[in-house]
């Protein structure tokens, strides 16, 4: 038994070995990867929608976007960011009708917009089982035979595959599903108060799912949607109502992405569901990869899509990317990564200690890894630490499209309204309120400090001393300095309540905050918030709950003061200042304006800058719609964060967007550099193992002796 | 014996049928299924339409307990408890409330949880064993006394701390094993040495010293005095007799929990990103998946019981004696 | 005219103050009680002999008193510019508050670690001239009387010395005080030699011992703490040292309350089902099979959702945090008291088993003695040892549950200071660089020394109370 444990023993550490030769021991992935040229990431969650109609978060559309293809996509390079075609021929203009449906000039008022698309013919779909035909022609995985799901709970199990054309139907399609009332797309509000015909069309679609089976196929090519119409095989046009030039940003999205009706049948089969077999599970489309391996519980993997267009990397960019290496690959065919593996990993920390070792290839930087990666250099420039620039990462830093803030609900009788006494409450708690402090201890000093809605990077924004917010801040040396405590309790005094007590009756102000918090790193920031409030004698009341519950009680109304965030859908100071129009109010309508802020002037210039194009005068309106809500207060402005990014010095052609999210087909990696810096950044370290080794020796070793002792005392 | 079995199977029924009307009851006290709706829905994409039509999709459109409007049996079987909670006895899980096929998912996430468990369980019963015989060994010197002084200071520990520690020390600072992952086959072979190492350690403290009191009972016993009196030596008296009957005690008080060995431990698979039903479990409470979590406590319930039957049956083998009524 | 007498603060109950105090006074009855007794008098010396006892005892005495203290909460009341009192604070403090107001009011920034006179996170400051630079800021509070670079570790050692000092005074102050009081102060050379020696029945050297070490921790950490973040500080700058002794009474409501809310029902079920049998037997045999099958974990996720989901609901019933957070921990005591209950609840019932044919009780049935007095009489005062050692058992392996349920989401309130949270929030701390160990550790000793104290308490219970496992150690 002994010589048996012992060959054990022998054999597992042969293993280990023989093992360690070709990639280091904590190597996480299989032997086999070692040189492939593959991207390496995470994903936190399992995502929940795969499907294009319904998808609308970040880490749904990591996968969507190397997926599908919407006709219009941005720029890779150019900075403002830039529409141009995808699969479409050129990113056209709408022709604009009156009521009448006669073709009026750009300037006069207009009835409807008419978006025409060409698509550029030969594209074809990935190579999918939808698609699968057999020897006469027949579809072989439809009608799917009664038993034939047996045992089939992935796509891959169904092994034959096949591919068609895209064609102008399937975008047509795509919107069709949208409109679709038992999908519930998550614009399908929006885009009702757009495209004609719409809430007609879902009408029409509810009164057949009354005689249809619960998830049945129903061919939406056989109900029309008046104001999408397919004019040929690569032709199609979208009708919608008035002017809404940002509308051409929506088709950039996945929402707009070609679907094959062949994919919808196919996945609507009966017993699929059960199966995990759906469509929301295998996305179907014409991207430059496909996702072969779905299992949320483990690992997604995207792979090249042997039929993708050809697309070639762009040959122009801003300035300085060509001195970034950024135009190296000019005119090269995509993609460059023949695969993208994506590993669950719940939490930050293993990830950032991974990535360290060389197992991921980009990583954020997170708050309480930040001293250990960047420096700030004398004028305010991050710059990357020695050990950073030893391991030769590279550093990626700008200010996200996005907006953090706090938000009072404006219909609530303390600090809502539009009185003196309310505006001077609520201004005197934007200036307790240490945003600055805030940046500095939870986010590491990656953010700007806001100070209207629109942050850099939109049109509108302004820098310097005519963009600051003249009620919580002054300008002097050159900077924005935010104003003084004394200043916040006058006017908490002038409000009513002097060192934070009532004037009336005396008694301490006391105010709830509606904050999302699970976590004990949320508690460290609720205990900060109290301490704004107590600055100001303001007993602050937290009230947490999961993000479900808070987000229902911003809908009610049941808020007080809250934290929100927004990030821009597209580069538009319209996706901003929306957040603040009245007629969109939370409560009323079910809009994004969370604080229900409503005020009849800044109302009727954001109709009036809304359609506007680019030009001085817009600037000059949103300037006055920003200063209106300065004064008003309704948000605390808070600030806008740094997204910064870490490259793998194997990693190229990384370029933040925050509008694209198809950037994987730009991106190229030197496998053999990561096989050799991987190897040399994790040797095992052994010696402890000796000492632990040592010490247990040194506790048994007295046994040992007592043992000896013992059995030659033993009486005979 | 296959008598006793069938009797215990039959208890087992209104056990695990309490089992459901206890976490049916308790989730549903507060919630509601709108709740869950617009939970599983996301804020974005709640709309009344879209309540109902998940609640109809996912079964908790009818009554919770009991349906007045049918008729006769359906009065009880049309409805969301009916519906939902009595199929588990049939081992038909659904769909979780997030669409995919439970059962599925429990056939596919239960090996990882048995790659960790399983080798914890025996090394653990091994090592534990070890220790035990080697404190009683060495009973009433200064070894015993430090030894089990050990045992005490390593149960006062938290699991957290193991954990915590171990993924720090191995993982990060010397880079013995992947930090965390897994990996199916052969592969899991990495990712799953030092959970169960930490998964041993952090078990020696209590058990340890439970056995060491098995062994100290045993010891005093008449028999293993006449064998000492027989000149036997100490470690032949240790091995051939204490061992052999101490582990009678030890096999009744570890075979309960050997069925739940295919759940895997919420913690560690959660720390070291083991795909294992305890992560399973984990996600399915944070997500407030209640098909999920329903399925997970059945299964439980019901291994727990099929545990007891088996420290039963395990009496009766190694005890002749005692026979099962 | 009568002036209205005012109170400077106002007593706040929350639901486990009440069932704390409740708990220390059915201990002090129960101590009285044991004192009267002869026999209980004697199991509870051999508790005693045990050194390790002994100094357990003297450990479990602070943290309860830290707990104790740490339970009378009050409201201050506000004052208006007259001097009258217009209403109380609405923010709840207790004694211990009070007791280590420096601790609780020295908060810094962010990070220091222990003795830090520096921030641990650079901070960006602008320099005239608008040169921007990331400094370690001063902390506003560590260190904060230093004169020079060097004056540091003077100044601990003569505060340590300050410390040390004191609690040599208190200790022989204490020493000579029980001297005089149980000895009538004769014979000192005598006692002096005794006590070295060890030389008594019950370990009093090892007492002493504990009690002066405890001191002298006391006094030194005090003497520092005024000055210094003896364990460093969080995130947002609250001091470690006092998020550890907040968090006792945390540990100590979960250990006690939760045994002590299902010790009714586990005594009532457990003895009625041994000793009515038949269908009683079968319904609570059926009670708790159906509970403890259910795995603990997921039996307190469960209830514990259901309660968030509660408190989303009501949420604008709870005037404080605190009141909230409390509601939270007192329903995880209830909980976790539904899942221990069951075990102790078999026990009872097989001990009523065999105690109901035990003779006395039978003789008792034949002398026509009424049930109840039968049970209260004759039943409850045998099994009442078991009751013990299970509740000393299960302190500890409930104070460790704190922390893992708390990992896992369903355990204590985030807002409530405890080990859970502490240790919870520790692991992203982990992952800095430099190190942020501070809060780890002072997590795992606090821990530590309370589940240790526990256990060898615990140990010695169950050998003295439980003739079976006497006989075999």
């Amino acid at each position: 038994m002994r010589r048996s444990a012992q060959y054990t023993i022998a054999v597992l550490a042969a293993s280990i070995v023989i093992g360690g030769c070709s990639s280091p021991w904590n190597d996480p992935y299989p032997a086999n990867q070692v040189h492939g040229d593959i991207v390496y990431s995470a994903f936190t969650a399992q995502p929940k929608y795969l499907d294009p109609a319904r998808a609308y978060s970040a880490d749904e559309y990591v996968f969507l976007g190397q997926i599908y293809e919407p006709p219009f996509q941005y720029q890779y390079l150019d900075r403002p960011y830039r529409l141009v075609p995808l699969t479409a021929t050129t990113v056209s203009k709408p022709s604009y009708l009156d009521s009448a449906g006669h073709r009026i000039a750009a300037g006069a008022h207009a009835a409807y917009s008419v978006y025409v698309i060409h698509i550029r013919p030969g594209i074809r779909y990935q190579p999918d089982p939808c698609f699968a035909r057999t020897a006469d022609g027949a579809y072989r995985y439809y009608p799917l035979q009664p038993g034939a799901l047996k045992g089939r709970y992935r796509l891959s199990d169904f092994h034959h595959t096949g591919t068609r054309e895209l064609t102008a139907a399937d975008y047509v399609y795509e919107i069709k599903r949208l409109a679709d009332p038992r999908l519930h797309s998550p614009i399908y509000g929006l885009m009702s108060g757009y495209i004609v015909g719409w809430k007609q069309f879902g009408k029409t679609l509810a009164a057949v799912y009354q005689d249809h089976r619960q998830g049945a196929f129903v061919d939406l090519r056989r109900y029309p949607l008046t104001g999408v119409k397919a004019l040929g095989r690569y032709t199609y046009s979208i009708t919608i109502r008035g002017r809404y030039p940002q509308f051409r940003y929506w088709l950039a999205m996945p929402f707009f992405a070609p679907m094959p009706w062949e994919a919808d049948r196919f996945f609507s089969q009966p017993g699929m569901a059960a199966h995990n077999i759906t469509l929301n599970w295998y996305p179907v489309g014409t991207g430059p990869y496909m996702l072969t391996v779905n299992n949320p519980n483990r690992e997604m993997v995207l792979k090249r899509n042997p039929n993708f267009h050809k697309e070639t990397y762009p040959r122009h960019g801003g300035p300085g990317d060509a001195a970034q290496g950024l135009l190296h690959d000019a005119g090269k065919r995509l993609p460059f990564v023949n695969e993208a593996v994506f590993s669950l990993e719940k939490e930050s920390i293993p990830y950032w200690n991974k990535f360290l070792q060389g197992y991921y290839d980009r990583s954020g930087i997170g708050a309480e890894n930040f001293d250990q990666v960047v420096r700030i250099g004398p004028h305010g420039h991050p710059r990357l630490t020695r050990e950073m620039r030893r391991r030769h990462m590279s550093l990626s830093a700008q200010v996200q499209t996005a907006i953090y803030f706090y938000g009072f609900n404006m219909l609530d009788p303390v600090v809502g309204g539009y009185s003196r006494r309310a505006r001077d409450l609520r201004r005197a708690i934007s200036v307790a309120i240490n945003i600055e402090h805030e940046i500095s201890i939870f986010q590491n000093g990656r953010a700007v400090p806001a100070q209207g809605p629109i942050p850099p990077g939109i049109f509108g924004y302004r820098e310097g001393q005519a963009g600051i917010n003249p009620y919580v801040y002054r300008w002097a040396h050159g900077l924005p300095r935010r104003r003084s405590l004394a200043y916040a309790r006058r006017l908490l005094a002038k409000a009513g309540y002097p060192n934070g007590r009532s004037a009336r009756t005396g008694r301490q102000l006391v105010l709830y905050f509606d904050a999302v918090a699970t976590g004990a790193t949320d508690q460290e920031m609720l205990a900060w918030m109290r301490k704004q409030f107590a600055k100001l004698n303001i007993d602050l009341v937290v009230r947490a709950t999961d993000y479900n519950r808070f987000q229902d009680k911003v809908r009610r109304g049941d808020v007080q003061i809250f934290s929100w965030g927004w990030n821009a859908d597209y580069p538009d100071p319209e996706n901003f200042l929306f957040l603040l129009y009245g007629p969109n109010s939370k409560m009323a309508s079910g809009g994004e304006n969370v604080t229900n802020y409503n005020d009849p002037a800044f109302n009727r210039l954001f109709l009036q800058v809304k359609d506007m194009g680019n030009t001085p005068a817009r600037a000059r309106l949103i300037g006055k719609m920003v200063r209106i809500a300065q004064r008003d207060a309704p948000w605390v402005w808070g600030y806008y964060p740094e997204q910064y990014v870490l490259s793998q010095p194997w990693y190229f052609n990384a370029k933040p967007s925050l509008m694209a999210n198809n950037t994987l087909k730009y991106i190229r990696i030197d496998p053999k550099l990561r096989a050799r810096l991987r190897r040399r950044w994790n040797p095992p370290v052994l010696w402890p193992l000796a000492v632990l080794g040592l010490v247990l020796g040194a506790i048994f070793a007295p046994a040992i002796l007592e043992y000896r002792r013992r059995e030659r005392r033993r009486p005979l | 014996m296959i008598r006793y079995i069938i009797r215990r199977a039959l208890y087992a029924i209104p056990i695990l049928f309490g089992v459901n009307l206890l976490t049916f009851v308790l989730f549903f006290v507060v919630n509601s299924p709108n709740d869950m709706a617009r939970f599983h829905l996301g804020f974005k994409r709640v709309t009344p339409q879209a309540i109902v039509q998940w609640k109809h999709d996912h079964g908790y459109d009818k009554p919770m307990l009991f349906n007045d409007r049918a008729k006769g049996v359906q009065k009880i079987t049309q409805t969301v408890f009916f519906q939902r909670s009595m199929k588990l006895f049939v081992f038909d899980f659904g769909r979780s409330d997030e669409g995919r096929d439970i059962g599925y998912d429990i056939r596919q996430r239960m090996w990882p949880s048995l790659a960790i468990a399983l080798p914890t369980f025996v090394i653990g019963i091994l090592v534990n064993i070890t220790t035990a015989l080697f404190l009683v060994f060495f009973r009433s010197t200064y070894l015993d006394w430090l030894g089990r002084l050990a045992l005490v200071a390593m149960m006062s520990v938290s699991s957290l701390f193991y954990i915590i520690g171990g993924q720090y020390l191995f993982g990060k600072t010397l880079r013995l094993v992947p930090i965390s992952g897994y990996a199916p086959g052969l592969h899991a072979f990495k990712f799953v040495v030092l959970p169960v190492v930490i998964g041993v350690i952090s078990g020696i403290g209590a058990s340890g010293r439970l056995y060491r009191a098995f062994f100290l009972e045993e010891i005093e016993k008449d028999y293993v005095r006449t064998a000492r009196a027989k000149g036997l030596s100490e470690m032949s008296v240790l091995f051939r007799h204490v061992l052999k009957n101490a582990m009678i005690p030890i096999l009744t008080s570890v075979v309960v929990v050997v069925p739940s060995l295919f759940l895997g431990s919420l913690i560690m698979e959660s720390f070291f990103g083991i795909p294992g039903l305890g992560a399973y479990t984990l996600d399915a409470i944070n997500a407030q998946d209640f098909a999920t979590v329903r399925a997970m406590v059945f299964l439980g319930s019901l291994f727990y019981i099929v545990g007891l039957a088996l420290t039963d049956i395990t009496y009766m083998l190694v005890d002749p004696r005692i026979r099962l009524k | 005219m009568s002036v209205p007498m005012v109170l400077p603060f106002k007593l706040v109950m929350l639901d486990t103050d009440f069932l704390l105090y409740a708990l220390f006074a059915v201990l002090i009855v129960l101590i009285t009680r044991v004192r009267r007794n002869a026999s209980l008098r004697q199991t509870w010396r051999r508790v005693f002999e045990r050194p390790g006892a002994m100094a357990a005892v003297v450990i479990l005495a602070v943290y309860a008193a830290i707990a104790l203290l740490d339970s009378v909460h009050f409201r201050t009341a506000l004052y208006a510019p007259d001097g009258a009192v217009t209403g109380y604070s609405p923010q709840i403090l207790s004694v211990l508050d009070i007791l280590c107001a420096p601790l609780r009011l020295h908060t810094e920034h962010t990070y220091s670690a222990p003795f830090a006179e520096h921030a641990l996170v650079r901070e960006t400051v602008m320099r005239p001239g608008g040169r921007v630079q990331r400094i370690f800021p001063r902390l506003i509070w560590g260190g904060r009387g230093l004169a020079g670079p060097f004056a540091r570790t003077r100044d601990i050692l003569q505060r340590s010395g300050r410390g040390l000092v004191e609690a040599l005074l208190v200790w022989l102050m204490l020493l000579c005080g029980v001297w005089l009081v149980r000895e009538g102060g004769r014979d000192p050379r005598l006692a002096w030699r005794r006590l070295w020696r060890g030389d008594s029945k019950l370990p009093w050297r090892t007492f002493w011992l504990t009690t002066g070490l405890v001191l002298l921790i006391g006094t030194v950490v005090a003497n520092l703490a005024v000055e210094y973040h003896v364990l460093g500080t969080d995130q947002v700058g609250i001091d470690v040292l006092y998020k550890s002794l907040k968090s006792i009474r945390t540990g100590v409501v979960i250990g006690t309350v939760a045994t002590l809310v299902a010790l009714p029902f586990a005594i009532v079920l457990g003895i009625a089902a041994g000793y009515f049998g038949g269908f009683v037997d079968d319904a609570i045999q059926y009670l708790y099979t159906t509970l403890s099958s259910i795995p603990g974990v997921l039996l307190i996720a469960a209830a514990v959702l259901s309660l968030d989901l509660y408190l989303g609901q009501h949420a604008r019933e709870f005037q404080s945090v605190l009141e909230r957070a409390d509601l939270r921990l007192l329903f995880l005591c209830l909980i976790l008291g539904i899942t221990s209950w069951t075990t102790l609840c078999r026990l009872l019932r097989g001990e009523t088993l065999k105690l109901r044919e035990a003779e006395f009780v039978q003789a008792a049935v034949a002398l026509g003695e009424s049930r109840a007095r039968i049970l209260r009489r004759h039943i409850l005062p045998n099994v009442m040892h078991i009751v013990l050692i299970t509740l000393v058992l299960d302190f500890s392996g409930l104070v460790l549950s704190e922390a893992v349920l708390t990992y896992v989401g369903v355990g204590v309130d985030p807002s409530t200071y405890s080990w859970g949270n502490m240790i919870n929030g520790a692991r992203l701390e982990l992952a800095r660089e430099p190190v942020v160990w501070w809060n780890l550790g002072a997590a795992f000793i606090f821990m530590f020394m309370l589940v240790l104290a526990a256990n060898l308490f615990a140990d010695a219970v169950r050998d003295a109370f439980d003739p079976r496992f006497h006989r075999s150690s």
